[in-house]
């Protein structure tokens, strides 16, 4: 053995306490986060009569069903009983929740990172895919279901087997109007939703570096549309700086401490990985989808691909997708008129996402109606103190509270049976969005420029002139 | 969760990729307590009309008893809902054959005794024949990851430590909780060299 090591071998060394003749390892939990849909796994642990294990190192977040307009009046009863009950579960177990009415309420994807519950080096759990955000930080962070939950509630362990180790490098500058969403995307479509299955994605190189946490937040959220159940980036400066001073980040000699071990956490540069994957950032256009799968996207200027020229079986897929997407084969995918627009969700709900779509909006009108639900309730504030919310509206869009909304339409924000919805979401499966609903994923500059011109539009033409 | 070894039963083709836990069980149907059943919300939107009333020309609601699943690839990628395994374990069904599988959806089967079993796209292309006319009697055998249709024998994979324990039917927390001490020195250990690792008390 070379010695060598990914940042996932660190990652996972850190925090296995026993690996099991058949190669499964369990592992300590350092943040559990749980949300409504934790219901399953608490009535599991009331079954079993056990109580949770360790309440200070979980988090409970109201997000899902989480009311958008009127909070707190007039909900109708199905969603305050979900809201009712992780109160009463958090009440029970002593866990610190975010509710409706706290100042830092948001999306858990949001607000674990905002507050310091996500830091490099722990070990992330949430009953929820999309948990491989936390990455961003450099934390080893994946989704888990039900039992899984439960299990961490009563035990804050996980047993998990070690997944095989992917990088996707990215090189060289962006182009203007092109963003983390669009580098996921290009290379989910390029690899296909199951590209990554089974593996562990670290994102580097140059390209990676130059993101913000925001951005890496995005690239590691969609891994899981890849199929990977894990995103990385090694921390670095970027990373410290985001998170000095966050409410529950270390202070004083545990955050010069905790630096110096996140330091640490790296890929080696002769370690080998099972997968390696590069990607020129020059290559990248801003990208749509087109389908019903994150990976049926094409660049703005490209044409709906034909399913007969599809390979890999790929064929009938795609045309029961056109099918549905009401969509024809052959035809520019720009210039699809659309029946409105979405901001939000925990791939592209925070601040540079908002100041994205309205380097766009700005002094313009949208052709269609839709809705801007941050992604934490103190993005909501800092948006509306450097005025995004006015641009925003000015526009003739409708600023909302946050949650995940019509990400998934849980809390009643949905499309309705046949419209079109330019989205920042991360998944345009069919009746994602509500029964028959038609989900273009794109960047949030993206569908700004679809709600200004009514139908999916090239946003770069729109940016010449102004700052992005 | 009772183990199982061996499962004959009714196998239907369900010849569609990504068929995603959106699909499985649409997101309005989760707040609904397990002790309901969730069997009647399986593939909900696919399998019914706007007014809940099943499509006469969907596979699934041409036949009954169906036990076996065969599928196309990524078979329940997407979101971490469990629910989507209790939607097929409601309705009866036993096992899933499919060229690929969500990560999250294969962690979720095997603990509620539900078979992720993945197969060659050889193989893959052999069932689809024997299943293109009509649903088919398939057996399995967990030991040995082979499943037999008519005098067809095909091998499926199947991570070792989720065979045991579909086989065993057991319960993680218990076999946790036998570990106790090692988690407890873990903690002790972290808590001391990593300090940081615990939240700050906000403000
Ligand atoms: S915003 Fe969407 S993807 Fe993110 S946690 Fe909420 S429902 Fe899931």
């Amino acid at each position: 053995m070379s010695g060598a090591l990914t940042l996932l071998d660190r990652l996972w060394a850190m925090h296995e306490i026993l690996l099991r003749e058949d190669g499964t390892s369990l592992l300590w939990v350092d943040r559990h986060l749980v949300h409504e849909g934790s219901h399953h796994a608490f009535a599991k642990l009331k079954d079993r009569g056990a109580q949770v294990a360790q309440p200070a190192l979980t988090f409970g977040i109201v997000d899902h069903y989480a009311p958008t307009r009127n909070r707190g009046t007039e909900m109708a009863p199905d969603i305050a009983r979900m809201i009712k009950t992780l109160t009463l579960n958090a009440e029970a177990h002593g866990i610190r929740l975010f509710d409706l009415f706290d100042p830092a309420q948001g999306i858990v994807h949001v607000v674990g990172p905002e507050q310091g519950l996500t830091l490099p080096g722990l070990l992330i759990n949430c009953g929820d895919s999309h948990t491989s955000t936390h990455g961003a930080l450099g934390a080893l962070a994946f989704g888990i279901g039900a039992t899984e939950v439960a299990h961490v509630l009563a035990t804050q362990t996980i047993w998990q087997k070690k997944p095989a180790a992917m990088r996707i490098t990215v090189e060289g500058d962006l182009g203007p109007g092109v963003s983390a969403k669009d580098i996921a995307l290009h290379w989910i479509a390029k690899l296909g939703v199951g590209g990554a299955q089974g593996h562990a994605v670290e994102y580097a190189g140059s390209t990676i570096r130059g993101l913000s946490i925001e951005g890496r937040m995005t690239l590691c959220n969609l891994s899981i549309e890849g199929g990977a159940r894990f995103g990385m980036v090694a921390p670095d400066d970027t990373t410290f700086a985001y998170l000095n001073g966050r409410p529950f980040a270390p202070k004083g000699a545990d955050w010069d401490m905790a630096c110096a071990a996140w330091a640490e956490l790296r890929t080696d540069p002769d370690a080998r990985f099972d997968r390696d994957v590069n990607i020129q950032a020059a290559d990248i256009a801003p990208t749509v989808t087109w389908g019903t799968s994150p990976e049926q996207a094409v660049p703005v200027d490209a044409d709906i691909p034909d399913p007969a020229t599809l390979h890999s079986g790929k064929a009938s897929a795609a045309l029961a997708a056109l099918d549905y997407m009401g969509l024809s084969a052959g035809k520019p995918i720009a210039g699809t008129p659309v029946d409105q627009v979405f901001i939000g969700s925990c791939t592209n709900g925070r601040i540079e996402d908002l100041r994205a779509a309205c380097a766009v909006l700005a002094g313009r009108k949208t052709k269609v109606p839709g809705i801007v639900s941050p992604g934490s309730a103190l993005i909501k504030a800092q948006a509306e103190q450097e005025g995004l919310d006015r641009i925003f509206t000015d526009a003739g869009l409708e600023w909302v509270a946050s949650g995940c909304s019509m990400c998934v339409g849980m809390n009643g924000d949905l499309v309705a049976p046949g419209k079109r919805c330019a989205s920042s979401t991360n998944r345009n499966f069919q009746g994602r969005q509500g029964r028959g609903a038609r989900t273009h994923l794109m960047s949030p500059a993206m569908v700004a420029a679809a709600a200004v011109t009514g139908q999916i539009t090239d946003v770069r033409p729109l940016l010449q002139g102004r700052a992005a | 969760m009772a183990g199982w070894t061996t499962c004959t039963g009714t196998a239907l083709l369900l010849p569609l990729d990504n068929i995603d836990t959106d699909q499985l069980i649409p997101a309005r149907f989760m707040s609904a307590p397990r002790s309901q059943g969730y069997g009647s919300y399986l593939l909900h939107d696919l399998r019914r009309d706007a007014n809940s009333e099943l499509l006469a020309d969907f596979p699934l609601n041409q036949h009954d008893g169906v036990r076996i699943l065969v599928a196309g690839r990524n078979f329940g990628s997407g979101s971490s809902r469990e629910a989507a395994v209790y939607t097929l374990v409601d309705a009866g069904i036993t096992a899933v054959i499919a060229p690929s599988f969500g990560d999250i959806f294969s962690s979720n089967a095997v603990n509620n005794g539900l078979l992720p079993a993945r197969i060659g796209a050889d193989a893959a292309a052999t069932l689809y024949r024997l299943l293109e006319n009509g649903p088919t009697e398939i057996s399995i055998d967990l030991a040995t990851g082979r499943l037999h249709c008519g005098t067809t024998e095909l091998r499926f994979d199947l991570q070792d430590s989720w065979r045991t324990k579909l086989i065993n039917g057991w319960d993680d927390i218990d076999l946790t909780l036998q570990h106790a001490e090692a988690i407890r020195d873990y903690a002790k250990t972290r808590h001391s060299t990593a300090p940081w690792a615990w939240p700050t008390t906000a403000n």
